[in-house]
């Protein structure tokens, strides 16, 4: 048992949710109690579906128990078919269904209906929303697909000269973060390679489409998470390879177009000269100096993180002081990303540890998700949301991807404008006392000046009195007028001056901080 | 009183279709959205499922709070394999809790479908840690789950599980006035203020503002209630020798007089004293109600079945602004407590009980009505195919009873096909 506040993936049937609602012509009938039509919501609300998902629910109560909880599943079943007519049908249970064992995938296949079935396993106490996302991919990938397959061991036979390269690109999925305007960006990157897209799923996809995934040559996966499962069996089944690079930043957008032309026999040169985007520039460009070495805590799904990580440390010269994910079936790749930024990585879906986290690390801006928009809000860190889960926030009016060439000036966008600008910067530090403009303001660009902030330094949530409780528990004491000093110093830096001056004291064997001691320690550190 | 008058309790009872089906609500869990704001110092920790911690968190939506005082203790399969002793874990969650929320005063242990499934006891580890925690935190528990609530029911749960720690009334104290059900603070104290000015009391609130000030209850209680859907909580203060003042709810200017009459009637108070103590209310009420008779009279409402508050609904926009009703959906009719809503709806209503959201739906579209009240999960798809909706949870989460709310309630119906006629594009 596991006290939860916020979770960052809700159970492994969203997850299947969020294939079906994403594709055409599928329907998923769910064994859940009444109140699980909570998850409608999720996508009428949030995503503003102009559709319901196309899940029906049995929706038993307590009485239903003590009765036939299977008869109500195969009625359910039933009717959804005539109803709905799908192409092809999900069944399984939710959490609770779970519990009462009724075999959903036995019930419906009784049921004899036309279309294929298939049944999900998704074990709810165990897994979470992705996992469920990627299992219910796979299992329909593998029943329309499957049946098309060439026999094991044959050869992929050479495409013919003059005909251009097919690939599918898989992965995004019904409430996926920007995946709507990421399909539009890779996909027109793409075509402007000389590639054209055989499938696009689940987006979009019908099961009919799915049944001809096998005529790609090559499979791009933009969402690890979602797609790799299933690019594994087709790369396994039809031969297919899998393109692995998410194209999230200047770097990685190009590392893909070398590694798409690679697998495609295409010329990437053209793309590569002729295709940029205005980061490189606007990074290098004087204004963006005072990005150097900005403190950068980064939380989200595995692949938005890592990717954060390289944008931040490559293209915008932050750096990157703590990296980790909720999404545990990545913990490996993560862990890798973290030892290139010489940063302990964090594998958790525990809300409380990572405001842990932020508070201890005293980043100067947050990339996240919603959850840690709220930590940065509460200590007035900057933040920007880079990762799932989604917030109706997250699906703008506006084009606005992650991914390609576009998708890193968003990114430029998004994470730069949080941040104080670098004059204004300067005039704090050196007036810090101005009645009218002093460090409790907010960066004048942005509208919320003047709300009354509370500062990481000296946070009094409770949530992180354990965590405070770590940071004050020394033996060195600050003298007054040390304390005052340190006050002269800008918020936004004075957690770090506060830090480095008490290692600086501990490694000295100093039991008080003087004035003197700050300065000396400012020497030692450097900025 | 003509509007006494207009109560037709005589009329046969109006027909109900029973639907049995797919159920489009939300479960007893949501109400905690609501009520950890309302009861100051306590806390609701659903044990359950990671199903009901996305459930609470979405169902919360953009509401998400510096620190809620709610969380889930998420039952995981070390649990279902015995692998762990549940009430073990479940002391060790609620020690770190406390431990980290030590203004904490009132603990609900809240039971949801996995934990109602497993029968895992939470009324008897509510005991254990209270008497552990005792007299710091008091724990008690409630089941908020689907398989046994439906929305609002999990408020009447919550509240019939306060009755029996309700600290008894003096033997002889003189009779008094329970309010009960969760009421926005502004309602609350201006409904205490018609009261003392009618000469009605002394009068308390159930739940009220701080666990630390539950009200006395005892045979010379006479309880009134606010909301529609508290029919366990009203069955708990009866065994507590309280006594219920029927009346219809105070939703619009005639409910409200209503409902304030029942109470004044029970008082044995003057008509006259409360004709002055109400009319200025009445007054008001009856006129910021006219700015919107224009816009809803003669439209068409169909209400999908979601709080049990549509009946009461239905009744006001009938009467108080000549809305026609096209069907009146309610998840469970509760026919002794909605006796007098019902007798004051127009005699050809339709209503039903239970849902089969698919059937209901067709019904909906055939009809085409101006205006469908519904939940969050129906509500766009529903405005795509070009019928204008009014989603029902916000008649939960806004002040709506009393006076001076009556005509704030009528622009919730009103706003939607404002915006409909407004938009061009």
């Amino acid at each position: 048992m596991k006290l939860t506040v916020w979770t960052y993936e809700g159970p492994p049937h969203v997850g299947a949710m969020r294939i079906a609602t994403a594709m055409e012509g599928v329907h998923y009938v769910l064994h859940a109690p009444q109140g699980d039509t909570y998850a409608d919501l999720l996508f009428t609300m949030i995503e503003r579906a102009s559709k319901r998902p196309p899940v029906t629910y049995t929706t038993f109560q307590a009485r239903d128990l003590g009765g036939d909880t299977a008869e109500l599943f195969k009625t359910s079943a039933q009717e959804a078919f005539d109803r709905f007519q799908p192409q092809a049908m999900l069944v399984g249970a939710s959490c609770t269904a779970e519990l009462i064992q009724d075999d959903p995938g036995g019930l419906a296949r009784a049921l004899g209906l036309p279309v294929p079935v298939v049944a999900l396993e998704l074990p709810s106490y165990q897994r979470k929303e992705n996992w469920g996302a990627a299992e219910t991919f796979y299992q329909l990938v593998r029943a329309m697909a499957g049946p098309s397959a060439p026999p094991p061991g044959s050869q992929r036979p050479a495409r013919q000269p003059g005909i251009r390269a097919r690939c599918n690109v898989l992965g995004p999925a019904a409430l996926g973060f920007r995946h709507r305007d990421d399909v539009r960006e890779i996909t027109s990157l793409l075509n402007r390679m000389g590639i054209d897209i055989n499938v696009v799923a689940p987006l979009g996809a019908t099961p009919a489409d799915l049944a001809r995934l096998g005529d790609a040559d090559f499979n791009v996966v933009l969402y690890p998470e979602i797609a790799s499962q299933a690019a594994a069996w087709l790369q396994r089944m039809f031969g297919q390879p899998m393109v692995k690079t998410v194209p999230i930043g200047v770097g990685a957008t190009r590392d893909f177009v070398r590694e798409v032309a690679e697998i495609a026999g295409v010329d990437p040169t053209g793309i590569l000269s002729a295709e940029t985007s205005r980061l490189p520039w606007y990074s290098r460009s004087v204004d963006s100096n005072y990005l150097t070495g900005k403190r950068v805590f980064i939380f989200g799904d595995a692949t938005h993180a890592i990717a954060a990580a390289r944008i931040a440390t490559q293209e915008l010269g932050f750096t990157v002081v703590g990296l980790g994910t909720y999404s545990r079936e990545f913990a490996r790749e993560l862990r890798e990303a973290a030892k290139l930024y010489d940063v302990e990585p964090l594998i958790t879906d525990d809300y409380l540890e990572v405001e842990e986290h932020v508070v201890r690390l005293q980043p100067e801006l947050v990339l996240g998700t919603q959850m840690e928009r709220h930590i940065a809000k509460r200590l007035s860190v900057p933040c920007a949301v880079i990762s799932a889960p989604v917030h109706v926030q997250d699906f703008p009016a506006r084009y606005s991807p992650q991914m390609g060439f576009e998708g890193a000036n968003v990114i430029f966008d998004t994470w730069v404008h949080p941040l104080m600008m670098g004059l204004e910067e300067h005039l704090l530090t050196m007036f810090r006392d101005d009645f009218e403009f002093n460090d409790d303001e907010a960066p004048s660009h942005l509208h919320n000046a003047g709300a009354a902030p509370m500062r990481a330094e000296e946070t009094v949530v409770p949530a992180v009195a354990e965590a405070a409780a770590l940071t004050t528990d020394r033996p060195v004491l600050w003298a007054q007028e040390a304390e005052r000093e340190l006050k002269k110093i800008p918020f936004f830096v004075r957690g770090k001056a506060r830090r480095n001056t008490e290692r600086f004291a501990e490694q000295a064997g100093l039991n008080t901080i003087t004035i003197e001691t700050l300065y000396d320690a400012k020497a030692h550190f450097g900025r | 009183m003509s509007a006494a008058a207009a109560l037709d309790t005589a009329r046969p009872a109006l027909p109900v279709l029973q639907e049995k089906g797919q159920r489009e609500v939300f479960c007893g869990l949501t109400g905690i959205v609501w009520l950890h704001r309302k009861i100051q110092d306590s806390f609701f920790l659903v044990v359950g499922s990671r199903t009901c911690a996305h459930l609470i968190q979405s169902a919360a939506g953009v509401m998400i709070f510096a620190e809620p005082r709610f969380a889930t203790a998420i039952i995981d399969e070390r649990d279902l394999a015995g692998l762990a002793d549940m009430n073990d874990e479940l002391d060790q969650v609620v020690d770190r809790l406390i431990a980290r929320r030590p203004d904490i005063r009132l603990l609900f242990l809240v039971g949801s479908c996995p934990s109602e499934v497993i029968k895992l006891d939470l009324s008897r580890a509510a005991s254990r840690l209270s008497r552990r925690f005792s007299p710091a935190v008091r724990v008690l528990n409630y089941s908020g789950s689907g398989i046994e609530t439906t929305f609002t029911q999990g408020e009447d749960a919550c509240l019939a599980s306060l009755v029996p720690i309700l600290p008894a009334e003096a033997p002889n104290a003189a009779k008094s006035l329970l309010v009960v059900g969760a009421l926005a603070e502004v309602v609350e104290d201006q409904m205490a203020r018609m009261f003392e000015i009618m000469g009605v009391g002394p009068v308390r609130f159930l739940p009220p503002r701080r666990a630390t000030d539950l009200p006395a209850i005892g045979p010379g209680t006479r309880y009134l209630l606010a909301q529609p859907f508290l029919a366990d909580t009203a069955r708990a203060l009866e065994a507590r020798g309280a006594s219920r003042i029927a009346a219809p709810f105070p939703l619009g200017e005639e409910g409200t007089t209503l409902w304030l009459q029942a109470a004044a009637h029970a008082w044995g108070i003057d008509p006259d004293r409360f004709q002055a103590a109400t009319a200025i209310g009445r007054e008001r009420a009856r006129q910021a109600l006219a700015r919107y008779t224009g816009r809803l009279t003669g439209r068409r409402v169909f209400f999908f079945p979601d709080s049990q508050l549509e009946i009461p609904l239905a009744r006001f926009l009938a009467r108080e602004l000549s809305m026609e009703l096209v069907e009146v959906g309610t998840p469970y009719l509760h026919r002794q407590h909605l006796a007098d809503e019902l007798a004051m709806l127009p005699p050809d209503t339709r209503l039903s009980e239970g849902q089969h959201v698919d059937r209901q739906l067709d019904r909906c579209r055939a009809e085409k009505p101006d205006l469908v009240v519904c939940g969050l999960g129906l509500a766009n798809p529903l405005e795509a195919e070009g019928l204008t909706t009014k989603w029902s949870i916000e008649l939960l989460f806004t002040p709506i009873q009393g006076y001076e709310q009556a005509a704030d309630l009528a622009e919730l119906f009103a706003r939607p096909l404002v915006r409909r006629a407004r938009l061009e594009v």
